[in-house]
């Protein structure tokens, strides 16, 4: 009776066909032939693009540094083989435009050749700052899909009061297992990776000396003091291996979480396991809380066990149009063509290609793009999975709305935003739009929703753009001007000087001729 | 006689009150309106001519007065348009402001002489370079006066579309507009 009275923790989403039979049941296959050329971005990433350090020609060794981060929020790049480095170029990016992004072509020599790595015994005797060091030095981002750098994230558990760190292993989009399969087979691997970043943002004396007095909110020695792995509840074979694997460790629980799209979003997943809510425009470090995919956690084990950076990820390939639709290994740089060859994929079923999840995925134009630190699975779709875009007019059934994860309104701002009312799609909530596609997929007027957010969200960021380049316009006319007003006055006084030089020679001349 | 005191006097009523006149200047001035002076700050300010006025101050006084429609500017496009709109309190129809469209000024390395004469109209010092050495535009500071074209001799400055790259790329908007409900605005359900 009073969970009637308590507030709902989870807030709109949907529950989409979840497709995952296909390859939930298959192990990660670790077959997959090393690709002849990898074409390896330099920015996998938010933030700065790494900038490269090698020269075309060098022969480079598996696990060596190609490209070093640029920066505060930025990822060095490492090479996923051995191999020979063919160009450093523009190619064209994973990227709904595959415009060109600056890339490494690395021809593997398929020995597979590891550089020297370092084997840590112990590596809960590291210092805190050494752990999150050697996570940044590693390469490793978010490996979820929004790759926001690991290394930085743990400094901010460190700088703030964090006492949860949740574990993201609710894997809510429809088609992708990847996770899935990584926590039911690698477990140990992901709880040790848990354990260790709670050790990499204990907060060790001197830790935030560097930060202005009022801004030390960490104790010193605070530790984080429990780690949650949340995962859905249609995964039961990963929750039971998982809670087998965090037995031994009382700081680390493992739950259960029920099945809903977007149960993966931060905030939702926050406020359904903490019951706290991230205040708009606050980083969730700010209440506490911290959130990890689980793909990281298996990442940084590798990166302070065994000095691996991060070189490959699983993969999940599957879609209407795949024959062999399994979750498969691929170092970073492979080529999506070769891994839909792999996977059989039939080209002529194939109505689209996307990159990660169908609701949040970014669809592609074509297969010779690379996969990269984001690419939680690739989809080939058949045209009768698609969406039927026939667009009607809206019913105002209020559909979208209850569905929004963040509480928004979304026909109210695609009316505006269609006459171009930005301003008033802004007041709305434009800004808290996670481009989720509740809203979307549950309309039964096929209105593309969240194009238009995503157009309007473009469209904003251009427009405070411009306004910052027409401030710095000003300025530089300024400038201009000022510069302009004091070269004149300088030449007027230079004239009067020069005038008054020929007044003082010729005076001078006339009283040596008086004198003579 | 008569007529030295009638000079005398007039000179002196003509000194009085033009120094009368002088404090009045001085201590009664008019400010200028105060909203021109805003709108003026808005406006980019390149005194490009291109909305028929002779220059931003001017286009502005146009604004106060009410002479000329908010969507006035091509260069501000219809971000500046909203913002005057609010200034002024105006209801605004974006539906047929075009957005400017974006270009960039670029030397052509085979033709520059050095000549220097664009780097000195140049209103924001986008131009670099040296007498006989060939110049070059950096394209964050170019705003696309074209001035650096009309004073070239050898027409090796031309305006070229901003490249689109995956910093500037943006989502376009949904093109299938269903004839019913484009603009029915946010009308509740009633």
């Amino acid at each position: 009776m009073l969970s009637f009275f308590k507030t709902p923790r989870i807030r709109g989403g949907v529950h989409a066909d979840e497709h995952k039979t296909a390859t939930a049941a298959l192990p990660i296959a670790s077959d997959f032939p090393l690709p002849k050329k990898l074409y390896i971005p330099l920015q996998q990433h938010v933030g700065k693009p790494a900038e490269p350090l090698i020269m075309v020609g060098e022969k480079v060794l598996k696990g060596q540094l190609l490209a070093y981060s640029q920066g505060l929020i930025s990822a060095p790049v490492h090479a996923p083989s051995s191999g020979i480095i063919l160009d450093v170029n523009d190619y064209p990016a994973p990227h709904p435009s595959a415009l060109p992004i600056r890339t490494i072509v690395l021809e593997t020599d398929g020995k597979d050749e590891w550089v020297e790595t370092h084997i840590i015994d112990d590596p809960f005797k590291l210092n805190p700052e050494e752990i999150s060091f050697r996570v940044g030095a590693a390469g490793i981002v978010g490996l979820g899909g929004a790759t926001f750098p690991t290394a930085v994230k743990l400094n901010m558990g460190r700088e703030n009061r964090v006492d949860t760190l949740i574990i993201n292993g609710s894997e809510c989009e429809p088609y992708l297992c990847c996770d899935d399969r990584l926590m039911q087979e690698r477990a140990e691997q992901i709880i040790d990776g848990v354990r260790l970043m709670l050790h990499g943002m204990t907060n060790s004396p001197g830790a935030n000396l560097h930060l202005p007095e009022g801004c030390r909110t960490g104790r010193y020695g605070m530790k984080t003091e429990h780690a949650v792995v949340a995962i859905e509840d249609n995964k039961p074979l990963a929750f039971l291996a998982m809670l087998v694997a965090a037995e031994p460790y009382p700081t680390v629980n493992v739950i259960q979480i029920p099945t809903r799209y977007p149960m993966g979003w931060d905030r939702q997943l926050i406020r359904y396991v903490t019951g706290k809510e991230v205040p708009v425009g606050c980083r969730s470090s700010e209440i506490g809380v911290t959130i990890h995919n689980v793909g990281t956690a298996q990442a940084v084990h590798k990166a302070i066990r065994y000095g691996q950076p991060l070189l490959n990820r699983v993969v999940t390939v599957a879609g209407g149009a795949v024959k062999r639709p399994m979750n498969v290994e691929v170092p970073f740089g492979t080529l999506i063509s070769e891994l839909f060859d792999f996977c059989e994929v039939d080209k002529e079923q194939t109505a689209r290609i996307v990159m990660g999840g169908p609701m949040m995925g970014d669809s592609l134009p074509h297969v010779a793009l690379p996969t990269v630190k984001a690419t939680s699975g690739i989809l080939a779709l058949t045209q009768s999975e698609l969406k039927n875009t026939d667009e009607q007019p809206c019913i105002r059934c209020a559909g979208c709305v209850s569905v929004c994860p963040a509480g928004l309104r979304p026909l109210d701002m695609a009316n505006n935003i269609r006459i171009n009312q930005l301003d008033a799609a802004v007041d709305l909530g434009l800004k808290d739009c996670i481009s989720c596609g509740c809203c979307s997929y549950i309309c039964p007027s096929n209105i593309p929703l969240v194009q238009y957010f995503k157009y309007a969200s473009g469209e904003v960021m251009a427009r405070q753009q411009a306004q910052h380049k027409s401030e710095q316009t000003k300025r530089l006319i300024d400038a201009r001007n000022d510069r302009m007003e004091r070269i004149a006055r300088q030449q007027r006084e230079d004239e009067l000087a020069r005038i008054a030089a020929k007044a003082e020679r010729e005076r001078l001349k006339a009283e040596q001729e008086a004198l003579v | 006689m008569t007529v030295l005191s009638a000079i005398v006097s007039l000179t002196l009523l003509g000194l009085f009150l033009g120094l009368l006149l002088g404090i009045a200047a001085r201590y009664l001035k008019v400010e200028s309106s105060p909203i021109v002076d805003e709108l003026e700050s808005l406006l980019p300010g390149s005194q490009c001519g291109q909305c028929g006025f002779p220059g931003c101050r001017p286009a502005a006084e146009a604004l106060a007065e009410g002479s000329a429609p908010a969507t006035m500017c091509p260069p501000g496009g219809s971000a500046l348009a909203e913002q005057i709109a609010a200034l002024l309190g105006l209801d605004l129809d974006l539906s047929d402001v075009k957005e400017p469209e974006l270009l960039v000024a670029r030397v052509s390395e085979a033709t520059c002489t050095g000549c220097t004469r664009c780097f000195k109209v140049c209103p924001t010092d986008a131009i670099v370079g040296a007498p006989k050495q060939i110049h070059a535009v950096v394209a964050d500071a170019c705003i696309a006066c074209k001035k650096c074209v009309e004073v070239c001799p050898t027409e090796c400055l031309q305006m070229h579309p901003i490249e689109v790259t995956l910093r500037n790329w943006r989502w376009a908007k949904p093109l299938n507009v269903p004839a019913q409900s484009a603009g029915t605005g946010s009308n509740a359900v009633c």
